[in-house]
Order: structure tokens, then C-alpha cells, then sequence
């Protein structure tokens, strides 16, 4: 019946939706093929099965295959080849070597060092590249990790303990906010400084604020992450509402 | 009952939430939804950003992301292009091209937008910070073609647009690392950029430490953030759509916790009874 109703669209080529898409042959197979591995996925939540082993593998072939592709054609063809031979061309027409160059040759070297790590014979290449991939990131981590994350959030919690308004009297909402975010970043501190046995009325007290403070923090980034779950599943359940069903009636000639 | 309620199959719990996520989204409810500050500073500033303006919006997603990043993405760019403000897009993560190649294509032809001109899709390159950092001596150096291998130099916006301090606001649509925190490392808190992002709901309670040290000046979270952002710009996108059914299930899923609780030291006072 599917194949009946496929082969009845290809005649027509097109059809116009309720949606104001125009529907494909295309877009109809891609359709059903992403209908299929949702599917297969979802399988899982039953219990563990070949078609989600299926879907899970090919999910992680075409990804890999992508990503090789696009990095082959949105980087190493303009960035490393059309810089080499931009450097060749010089080179031949003028006779010069263009220094700047060498750095890119540099590069394309040290990637296929890197390649060395397929070969056991001669993996211990591969470790010149990748030291100095983690020299770089390092220091560039070390300098600007410094500065954002650590100099900026300290900078963000020196707020007024007392705010006033412009009328010179206490701003109650604001100054509450302070001393709540001032006291959890600092208790929070202390139960992680662990020189000190977390006892008596100063470390006692508020490391065991720090916990609440901490638990909090917990209870927000698990609300958070419940809500990008479930906003996965709402992805997945308006594209079978508003692509696969119009699709769908398209496919068996349902009309309405 | 008591004891099958004990040892229910969890399975219950997953068909519960799948029906809370697909009766709402056949019979929609119509629930409020309230812009927040975050979200409201963002549309506000690119409210006021003269006509002719650029920004810079990063794709740092995939597709198993898109359902809380592109309705982020299309709000800002419709907004961004009504405001005939230009659109120069690029991307740390590969898939992010093609995310951005998707977007772009779909608003620009809402709005008659032409590509070279209105907008620009420079496509993905690695490298995450080292990245960032390297654009400060020129977008040219490190994207010598955009995402299709046209020279930037026969785009008539990219002559326009040097470096960073073209642009009047960078925001980053981040789905993890690299993303908004290498946008804030490196093109905040080193060259002083304007910073708004939108992120996936996971990353979220990380990213708002940033907007609290006015690192970032707007953010949007979630599937929520993007709602908020539509409904600025009025739009009926997928995020409004899909709030009624994010609504439900976070009161069935509320429900279900507070249930197992009671049920937890029901059972427990009923062993210690016995015992």
C-alpha cells in the first residue's frame, strides 16, 4: 500500500500541504526514514533491542562520516591546501619563499604525525603533535580561564551588603539577594576546604550551609536537565505532528 | 497495591510522560508565558541597534540539539532581519554549518533576504578558542571562503565586515563546548564584545553565572528561553508550541516525585512496624 501510494506521488512530483511546504519524493523517504529511527530509538525505553542497536550505529557512522567530510572540506581545503598552495604559486612565480607559509606546512606535518597513532610501530610519533596540542591549550586555558572564570566571578560577588535607593532608603529585595549570593558562595568555599575538620560553631555552621547552598544548586541543574529531556521528546513528537502526518496522509492519499 | 506500587515497572513512568507530551501538543491548553529580564534585555538591544547593523551569530550545535537551539535561532535572525539588521553566521561545531545553512535559508526567504548581501554563512572551522582568538586579525585569515568556497572578498558584506569590532553583538547558540564559555573566555572577556547567548536547558545553570558577572548581557535557557524570545518577536514557533506539553509533563513528573516519596517511607514506617 505504501509502495502503491509512493509510486502514485512520483507521477505527480509535487504536492502542495496544508502546511504550505512543498512535498517531495525527497522529502517523503527522508521523512519516513527519520520516522523509522525515531522509532527505533524510542524501542529502547522497552527494553533493549536489535532495531535500536541499528539506529545507535548508524547514528554514530553517519555522525562520524559528517564530521570527517566537513572538516576535510571547511578546513583542511581552504586552510591548509589553499594555503600551501597559495605559498607554492609564490614560490614558482617568484622565485621568494613567503615565510609565513612554513607555518602551514608546519601544521599539515604535525597533523600527519598525529596519523602515526594507526601505525604501532610508529605511534610514539603521534606524541610530539598532541604535546604540543596540550602545551597550547594549556597555556591559552591557564591565561583566559584565569581571567573569565575565576578574576570576573570573584569581581561579581563583591556587591553591597546594604543597597539603598535613590531616595537613600534600604533596598530590601536587593540587599537580601546580596547577602544570600555572598554567604553561599563563601560557605559553599568552606566545605571545600578540607585542612580544617568541618566541626564547631564557624566551620561546623557553614559548611553545612554550604551543603544546602550546593543541594540547591543540584536541585536547579537537575530541574534543568529534566527540561531539556523532556524538550527532546516534544522535538521528536512535533515532528511526527507537523512533518511525518502530512506525510503520512500524502503517502495513503488520506485527504483532510 | 500498595507493594505494585512498589515495584513499578518504570515503563509506567515513560508511557505517562509520553502521553503528557502528546495530548497537549494535540489539544493545546493556551497556558501563559512570561518573558523573563534575560531574554527581554537581548530582544531590547537589538530593538535599538541601528539599521545596517551586524552581529555575529556562532552555530555551536547539532541536530540532536535542534529542538531547544533553533528556535532560539530563528527568533533572533527574523528579529534581526526585520530590524534590517545583517546576519554573518559561522559555526565551532561541524554540524553547526549545515544548522545554519537550514535557519538562514528558511527566515531568508520570509523576508526577501539575499545572501552575500543581508546575510553570510562563513560555515565551521576547528579549533574552539585558538579559533576566536585567531579572528581578531581578521575573519578573512582563518575563513579565506564561506561555507560554500565562495572567497569572502565577492561577498559585498564581508567587505564590510573585518574582525570583531564590526560587529555590534556576537551571540553564540551553544549546545556544549566549544561555545558560550570559549565566546566569554575569549571574545568578552579579551576584546570586550557585547556576549548574548541561548543554550540548551542542561547547560543553562552553568551559563547564568555569566550573566550574573554581566559577562553575558542576556541569555536564553532552554526550550523556555526560546518560547520567551518568540513571543517578543511574536512568532508561533516550535518552542511556544511545545510549552503547554514542557508544562504538563513537569507537573506529572513533580506528581511522580512526590508520589515514590510517600510511598518511600510508607513502606519504610511499615518495615520498621513489622521489624
Amino acid at each position: 500500500m505504501i509502495l502503491a501510494g509512493l509510486s502514485n506521488l512520483s507521477g505527480i512530483s509535487t504536492l502542495a500541504m496544508a502546511i504550505g511546504q512543498q512535498i517531495t519524493m525527497k522529502h517523503i523517504v527522508g521523512t519516513w526514514i527519520a520516522a523509522f529511527l525515531t522509532i527505533c530509538i524510542f524501542s529502547f525505553l522497552y527494553d533493549d533491542n536489535p532495531l535500536y542497536k541499528f539506529a545507535e550505529h548508524l547514528f554514530v557512522g553517519v555522525s562520524a562520516g559528517y564530521i570527517i567530510a566537513t572538516t576535510y572540506r571547511n578546513v583542511m581545503v581552504p586552510n591548509l591546501y589553499g594555503n600551501i598552495k597559495t605559498g607554492v604559486m609564490i614560490l614558482v612565480k617568484t622565485g621568494s619563499f613567503q615565510w609565513q607559509y612554513l607555518s602551514f606546512i608546519l601544521a599539515g606535518v604535525m597533523g600527519i604525525m598525529l596519523l602515526m597513532k594507526l601505525v604501532p610501530k610508529f605511534n610514539w610519533i603521534a606524541r610530539w603533535p598532541l604535546s604540543f596540542m596540550v602545551g597550547t591549550a594549556s597555556g591559552l586555558g591557564i591565561v583566559f580561564t584565569m581571567e573569565a572564570l575565576v578574576l570576573k566571578q570573584v569581581d561579581a560577588t563583591l556587591v553591597p551588603l546594604l543597597v539603598r535607593t535613590a531616595s537613600n532608603s534600604i533596598q530590601w529585595s536587593s540587599t537580601v539577594q546580596n547577602w544570600f549570593m555572598v554567604l553561599g558562595v563563601c560557605s559553599g568555599l568552606i566545605y571545600f576546604y578540607f585542612s580544617k575538620e568541618h566541626k564547631g560553631l564557624f566551620f561546623g555552621t557553614f559548611s553545612r550551609i554550604g551543603i544546602y547552598v550546593l543541594m540547591m544548586a543540584f536541585g536547579a541543574a537537575f530541574g534543568y536537565t529534566v527540561m531539556a529531556r523532556v524538550s527532546l521528546l516534544i522535538g521528536r513528537m512535533l515532528f511526527f505532528r507537523d512533518q511525518w502526518w502530512p506525510v503520512f496522509k500524502a503517502t495513503f492519499g488520506i485527504e483532510g | 497495591m500498595f507493594e505494585k506500587l512498589q515495584n513499578l515497572d518504570r515503563r509506567w513512568i515513560f508511557l505517562f510522560v509520553l502521553l503528557s507530551v502528546i495530548i497537549p501538543l494535540l489539544f493545546p491548553l493556551g497556558l501563559k508565558l512570561h518573558t523573563s529580564p534575560p531574554v527581554e534585555d537581548i530582544y531590547n538591544y537589538i530593538e535599538n541597534l541601528p539599521e545596517e547593523s551586524v552581529i555575529l551569530v556562532s552555530f555551536d550545535y547539532g541536530p540532536s540539539t535542534e529542538i531547544e537551539l533553533n528556535p532560539a535561532a530563528k527568533a533572533v535572525v527574523r528579529h534581526a532581519f526585520r530590524k534590517k539588521i545583517k546576519v554573518v553566521t559561522m559555526a565551532l561545531w561541524p554540524m553547526g554549518a549545515q544548522m545554519s545553512q537550514n535557519v538562514m535559508k528558511e527566515v531568508a526567504e520570509e523576508f526577501d533576504a539575499e545572501y552575500g548581501r543581508d546575510y553570510v554563512n562563513l560555515g565551521y572551522k576547528a579549533g574552539g578558542s585558538v579559533l576566536l582568538l585567531s579572528l581578531k586579525s581578521g575573519f578573512a585569515q582563518q575563513f579565506p571562503t564561506d561555507v560554500n568556497n565562495v572567497p569572502l572578498s565577492d561577498l559585498p558584506l564581508m567587505n564590510k565586515v573585518k574582525d570583531y569590532n564590526n560587529c555590534a553583538l556576537v551571540v553564540s547558540l551553544s549546545a556544549g563546548v566549544p561555545g558560550i564559555r570559549e565566546y566569554v573566555l575569549i571574545v568578552n572577556t579579551q576584546f570586550g564584545k557585547t556576549m548574548a547567548g541561548a543554550c540548551t536547558a542542561v547547560t543553562a545553570p552553568e551559563m547564568y553565572t555569566f550573566l550574573n558577572s554581566g559577562q553575558l548581557m542576556g541569555l536564553m535557557g532552554g526550550l523556555k528561553g526560546a518560547a520567551e524570545y518568540e513571543k517578543l518577536v511574536g512568532i508561533e514557533g516550535n518552542a511556544r508550541k511545545g510549552m503547554d506539553a514542557q508544562s504538563v509533563v513537569h507537573l506529572v513528573i513533580v506528581l511522580f516525585i512526590i508520589l515514590s516519596n510517600i510511598i518511600y517511607f510508607v513502606g519504610e514506617y511499615r518495615r520498621k512496624r513489622m521489624e
